[in-house]
């Protein structure tokens, strides 16, 4: 087990209503301490503890505590109860701007927000170039970022965040505000934060993001923990909780068993080869699952099923290993491998749903998505097939 | 994508990780010259004149009370001027040291509310604000001065070693002090704004030292006049003027009469080891202040 990088244990926040607090002396003389005090948990006896390297998605209803837990966690709120450690150089994302002047210009708040951080001045010298080609800010570093858009606002916050090196990121529910283009750069830059074995902490209303980015998923409800592990039962649980796991009148879904997660699904064109998911008409498809089969009080074997989707989640094509020939009840880290000869002149990106089934009961054990994670570029006419046809035009 | 080892480099990686945690909670000067920086920048940004007039000020201060004291009432004291220089120079580094001090924290809500980091820079960021700006002010009075022919070098000049140290001390005890009860209570910067409107005439700035001993030794209480001293500040004007006034005593209509209270050094290293005594046990409780409220500066702002 990786060393726990961020420890909270038995963690309450209480806040006084604000009309309660005697911000000026003379409130506080006439009303005396505590008088017609209102107090409201935000959070109440939360233990988190995520170890070095994990990514993890915090989810939960607006209002739920998910920002107050971020907060205190980055220490900026102190707990009324309870205690909280981090080790290493925290980057937070909080809200909007994330401690910017308006006056000052981009360039200044760079190293204003890097010395904040703890980043020596030659080092932010070294990281502007790179900093200001992130952010894509060009020549408007020189402006004073009260003239920014919130856009670029975020882009030049999160573009800081990133580069200063942190040991543990945390973001609150930022990464929506950029245009798509630049939501994608910093998806993969969170990747590669990944690779690199930072951990990650992020709030987030984006279901999706959770099962594609994160190896954990909390849920917070009510300022309590109500669901702590598998990003897929996370959203599965908050679902639950916001009751939008079913169209109405539509059959409960079958819950999942669990025991089974889901790592990755990689597409490539060649054995072992560079996953870029990018691909032609035609080019071989090699389509690599990685599930891990969780020690426990009970092992199940499991059928891996992978089914790729076009846009609204329209099934095009599965995959499903053969009977008997799945992932056996022993627990441990493996590789399914698909292999498809060709791939049909598909159109545009596609979703890879990946589900786990008792190979037995047929029970889902676990399920997963992986958006964009087939693009083939056949054609430019929209549809998810690219249909060769002859026309001929005739005067009739 | 595989587990990170348990081996050497994480070892290695768990040290680092310590010492930047410790990196990001103490007090920094890079992360201080930077406040300081972004508060000179904010304060003097789009005008044209920029930091002339942070010169402007004190300068004008100077005109108005050389011509009431001088012209408007007669003194006979040579290089009035001067000494008045040298008691509004520090009074007024400390006046914008303090005020600067309390806002800071409120005034930098945004910083406090999204990032971590060691939230006492922030009044040491409004105590070296003015200690930049007085920085740049003394040069100019002082060529003021050779200009009208005074001439200040000397080895009373070393005393403003000293009094500036005891001005900084001071001056962040107190700022301190006032930023962190600032938050709670928004009362306090208006508060600080009157008291220094009294403050001013507790110190010997534009009269001499010499008029409050006399009353005391005409009330039969000369020796409690130390008593004058327990104001740090009254201690740091009289010395600066010790400093750059040189000459002590000066005839009028025949009498030998005193600006300065004493012409020696002793006198003055002894109300400076006074005061550090009182500013350093000033800033110890107005740190343990902070350090107590500090916590609660993100929910309260």
């Amino acid at each position: 087990m990786a060393q726990p990088v961020i420890s909270a244990r038995g963690v309450s926040k209480r806040f006084l209503t604000h009309s309660s607090k005697a911000t000026q002396l003379k409130e506080r003389f006439v009303k005396g301490r505590g008088l017609g005090t209102e107090e409201f948990w935000a959070l109440q006896d939360v233990d988190v503890t995520v170890g070095e390297g994990e990514t993890v998605g915090l989810i939960g209803p607006n209002g739920a505590g998910k920002s107050t837990l971020l907060k205190v966690l980055a220490g900026i709120l102190r707990p009324t109860s309870g205690e909280v450690q981090v080790e290493g150089r925290i980057a937070s994302l909080l809200e909007l701007g994330a401690g910017f002047n308006g006056e000052l210009t981009g360039r200044e708040n760079v190293y204003l927000n890097a010395a904040l951080l703890g980043l020596p001045k030659r080092e932010v010298d070294r990281l502007l170039d790179s900093i200001v080609a992130f952010s894509e800010q060009g020549p408007r570093i020189d402006e004073p970022v009260k003239h920014y858009s919130s856009g670029e606002y975020v882009k030049l916050a999160f573009s800081i965040a990133v580069h200063v090196d942190p040991d543990v990121l945390l973001i609150d529910e930022v990464l929506a505000v950029g245009d798509e283009a630049f939501a994608r750069k910093c998806l993969a830059k969170i990747e590669e934060f990944q690779r690199a074995g930072k951990t990650i902490l992020f709030v987030t209303h984006s279901l999706d993001l959770v099962t594609e980015l994160c190896t954990r998923g909390i849920v917070v409800d009510h300022g309590r923990v109500q669901y702590d592990g598998d990003p897929a039962f996370a959203v599965g649980t908050l679902r639950k909780i916001l009751g939008t796991d079913r169209p109405v009148g539509a059959p409960a879904a079958p819950t999942l068993m669990g025991g089974i997660t889901v790592r990755a699904a990689v597409a490539a064109t060649t054995r072992g080869g560079p996953a870029s998911g990018r691909f032609r008409a035609g080019d071989p498809l090699h389509l690599r699952v990685e599930c891990d089969v969780l020690p426990g009080d009970e092992v199940y074997p499991g059928e891996v099923g992978v089914v790729v989707m076009g846009a609204g989640d329209i099934p095009v094509f599965a995959l499903r290993t053969p009977p008997g020939a799945g992932l056996p009840a022993v627990p441990g880290h493996y590789c399914v491998e698909f292999v498809v000869e060709a791939v049909p002149p598909l159109n545009g990106a596609f979703i890879l749903g990946v589900q786990v089934d008792h190979a037995e009961t047929g029970l889902p054990i676990t399920a997963r998505r992986f958006d964009d994670a087939i693009w083939v570029e056949t054609g430019t006419l929209p549809g998810l097939l690219d249909v060769p046809a002859k026309v001929t035009v005739t005067q009739a | 994508m595989s587990a990170p080892a348990e081996s050497a480099p994480s070892q290695d990686r768990a040290a680092l990780a310590r010492a930047r945690a410790a990196a990001q909670g103490s007090i920094r000067w890079e992360l201080l010259s930077q406040l300081v920086r972004k508060d000179l920048k904010v304060k003097y940004q789009g005008s044209v004149l920029g930091f002339v007039w942070s010169l402007a000020n004190p300068l004008f201060q100077l005109g108005i009370y050389y011509v009431i004291f001088t012209k408007v009432f007669t003194n006979p004291a040579p290089d009035f001027h001067v000494y008045l220089m040298a008691g509004l120079l520090a009074f007024g580094a400390f006046n914008t040291a303090v005020a600067g001090a309390s806002t800071s924290v409120v005034g930098n809500a945004g910083l406090v509310k999204k990032v971590r980091f060691p939230l006492l820079v922030l009044p040491l960021s409004g105590v070296g604000f003015a200690m930049v700006q007085l920085g740049l002010q003394m040069p100019v009075l002082l060529v003021i001065a050779l200009i009208s022919g005074v001439n200040f070098f000397g080895p009373p000049l070393l005393l403003l070693v000293p009094a500036l140290a005891l001005l900084v001390l001071f001056s962040t005890a107190l700022g301190v002090l006032v930023a962190a009860l600032n938050v709670r209570y928004r009362d306090t910067s208006h508060f600080v704004e009157l008291s220094m409107l009294i403050w001013f005439w507790l110190n010997p700035i534009l009269y001499p030292a010499q008029l409050v001993k006399t009353a005391f030794d005409r009330a039969g209480l000369s020796d409690w006049f130390w008593l004058y001293f327990l104001n740090p500040m009254a201690t740091v004007v009289s010395t600066f003027q010790r400093a750059v006034y040189q000459t002590p005593t000066y005839l009028d209509q025949g009498v030998s009469k005193d600006l300065l209270v004493d012409g020696g050094y002793v006198y003055y290293l002894r109300n400076l080891a006074i005061g550090f005594v009182l500013a350093g046990l000033l800033l110890l409780f107005a740190r343990r202040t902070f350090t107590r409220l500090q916590a609660d500066f993100a929910e309260d702002l």
